[in-house]
């Protein structure tokens, strides 16, 4: 109950402010022009194959629904910590974190509100790109369970980087410091298993199973993977769990 | 209601607060009275539940801190030195939020908000954002928000800072209004010292750290009435000697411990002089100042102020840089008198 009256602050100050609609106009932009340039490849590909008469294989899933859902979670990268930078840093540079913090409510209710709200508006953005795939409905007749479960990824992804942001927004009373460390935590997160994906031992293996984008392929495949839902599952855990511990280091340190 | 015991407070370098103890009744306003850094806040926020104490025992109505903060964060209301406030909500939204995360019934959270912002005088903004508000509307808000689910406990940390003379009695009269209840007990911090005489009862006195005294307002003026402040202002006629003169021949006087200079103009000189303790020691100042042959205009008796008991309690002699600090920070005191 507490938690979604913390949701619900969350969320009326995300559209109190332009952090939502900056965000989401941000994302609706760069998320249709992905899209734009998927469906003018498929096409020109199309055309090359009626033109030189050989039936080359046209798979929408393959060829749009794929990259897209590929370059949205490295979207996400880039517009996360703008969405949780301000969760606690703001509240801490105010002043209002006092009141949360002598308000009868306990640490984690004040956390998971917090990472709710970010999460809802997180959702919200996205549903913005489900409108382009409503072209795709209505022109042809993708399979839909890749779709889905590209979604399902996307939340999940969403959700461990909003976690992580969401402790690293507790660590710190500035915005800007919540919103830079943030992002350079979700880059080293996505470019973590470039340099070992090809290796073979076991510590490239674990490295690149750190990886989040890496955990995201089967997602965009269109493949429920029980290892990578338990990842991400996991990630989201032990973000808000650093987040929980770095509250009561702000108690009792300050 | 409020029981302290041997709190102690340390940061990672410094002691903020050094082994306090007192207790507050039931229904009682109490002033939390030191010059800032001496670890009022630090106090208050022990009591909110906001920060642990190092050592000491700290009991809020029989529930204590450490062991069981829920119950003592129900039973308590704070507003912190800026008022906690979201500028980008609307005041009624706020009230509810804060009445919503403080266990207010949702049943009885439309009546409450009205409740409350009537008792504040905040209900012909209540549509508007926060963020617009003046800072002494914002205060009102934050005490609004403090009393919303009726504790027993109130604690408001300078409750009058920054606000202009207006609204400090304002302000003063609402607390006032709270406690002429006598549903809460009220603690407030300050460094301004009529806001003390004016609203509390019993006064607790700390610096740097330290318990100086806890005492009722009347007693504590009593104790120090031992001892005399004269006001004397001294015309030098044609000699024109220079205030160090007329300040030494007042210090020779029998039975004078202290000449502090206060201004000079137009050739007239004022000091206040204090006595040591029971000595009698203005029929001395008028014959030294008549037979140095200049003009006494002016020689009488000033009553014992808190603020001077408060001096005389915070100030030690190697602190002259703390001293100094209380006099200018009681100077704006004069002027909300």
């Amino acid at each position: 109950m507490n938690t979604l009256t913390i949701a619900r602050k969350e969320l009326n100050s995300y559209f109190r402010s332009p952090i939502a609609y900056g965000v989401m106009a941000f994302f609706a932009l760069i998320a249709g022009y992905f899209f734009y340039v998927a469906v003018v490849f498929f096409v020109r590909r199309g055309m090359e194959s009626a033109m030189m008469g050989q039936q080359m294989p046209m798979d929408m899933g393959e060829m749009i629904i794929r990259p897209l859902f590929s370059n949205i979670s490295v979207i996400g990268l880039f517009l996360i910590p703008m969405i949780t930078m301000r969760l606690f840093a703001e509240e801490k540079r105010t002043g209002t974190i006092e009141l949360l913090l002598t308000s009868p409510i306990k640490d984690l209710e004040i956390i998971l509100g917090k990472w709710l709200g970010a999460m809802v508006l997180y959702t919200a953005m996205l549903a913005l790109s489900a409108l382009s795939l409503v072209v795709l409905f209505a022109y042809g007749q993708p399979d839909w369970h890749p779709i889905a479960v590209g979604y399902l990824g996307l939340l999940l992804q969403g959700g461990c980087l909003l976690a992580i942001g969401t402790f690293i927004s507790n660590c710190t009373k500035n915005q800007i410091v919540a919103g830079v460390a943030g992002f350079a935590i979700c880059l080293l997160l996505w470019v973590l298993d470039w340099a070992s994906s090809f290796g073979t031992s076991v510590t490239d293996r674990v490295v690149s199973y750190l990886s989040v984008l890496q955990h995201f392929d089967s997602f965009s495949r269109g493949v429920l993977d029980t290892k990578d839902i338990v990842y991400y599952l996991s990630v989201i855990f032990v973000g808000l769990f650093l987040t929980s511990r770095s509250m009561e280091s702000l108690r009792w340190r300050s | 209601m409020i029981k302290v015991e041997g709190l102690t407070k340390r940061y990672a370098r410094k002691i903020a607060v050094d082994n306090i103890s007192f207790e507050v009744e039931k229904g009682q306003i109490v002033g939390f009275l030191g010059p800032n850094g001496a670890g009022k806040t630090t106090t208050m926020r022990v009591l909110t539940c906001f920060l642990p104490p190092t050592s000491g025992k700290v009991s809020v109505a029989g529930f204590d801190v450490l062991e069981q903060p829920m119950e003592v964060k129900r039973r308590i209301g704070y507003l912190p030195e800026t008022p906690p406030v979201y500028p980008e909500m609307e005041v009624h939204e706020y009230l509810e939020f804060v009445g919503r995360i403080k266990g207010v019934p949702s049943a009885d959270l439309t009546r409450r908000v009205l409740e409350v912002s009537e008792k504040c005088a905040v209900f012909d903004v209540r549509k508007t954002l926060i963020g617009k508000l003046s800072k002494g509307y914002k205060q009102r808000v934050g005490l609004a928000q403090a009393i919303i689910h009726n504790p027993d406990v109130l604690i408001l940390d300078e409750p009058t800072a920054g606000l202009d003379p207006h609204q400090i009695i304002e302000t003063r009269d609402l607390i006032k209004g709270l406690a002429a209840r006598g549903e809460h007990t009220i603690i407030l911090s300050t460094h301004i010292l009529p806001e003390v005489e004016q609203t509390c009862e019993r006064v607790i006195i700390i610096a740097k750290g330290k318990l100086v005294a806890t005492d009722t307002v009347a007693n504590l003026t009593s104790r120090l009435r031992g001892a005399e402040t004269v006001a004397v202002e001294v015309m030098a006629g044609d000699g024109v000697p220079a205030a160090g003169i007329v300040q030494r021949k007042l210090e020779q006087v029998a039975g004078v411990s202290r000449v502090l200079p206060k201004e000079q103009r137009d050739g007239r000189f004022h000091f206040t002089v204090e006595s040591l303790e029971g000595r009698q020691i203005r029929p001395g100042l008028a014959r030294a100042v008549v037979e140095a042959g200049w003009s006494l205009n002016e020689l009488h008796a000033v009553g014992l102020s808190l603020e001077e008991i408060f001096l005389q309690l915070t100030a030690s002699p190697e602190d002259a840089r703390q001293t100094e600090a209380i006099e200018a920070m009681a100077e704006p005191a004069g002027e909300t008198k």
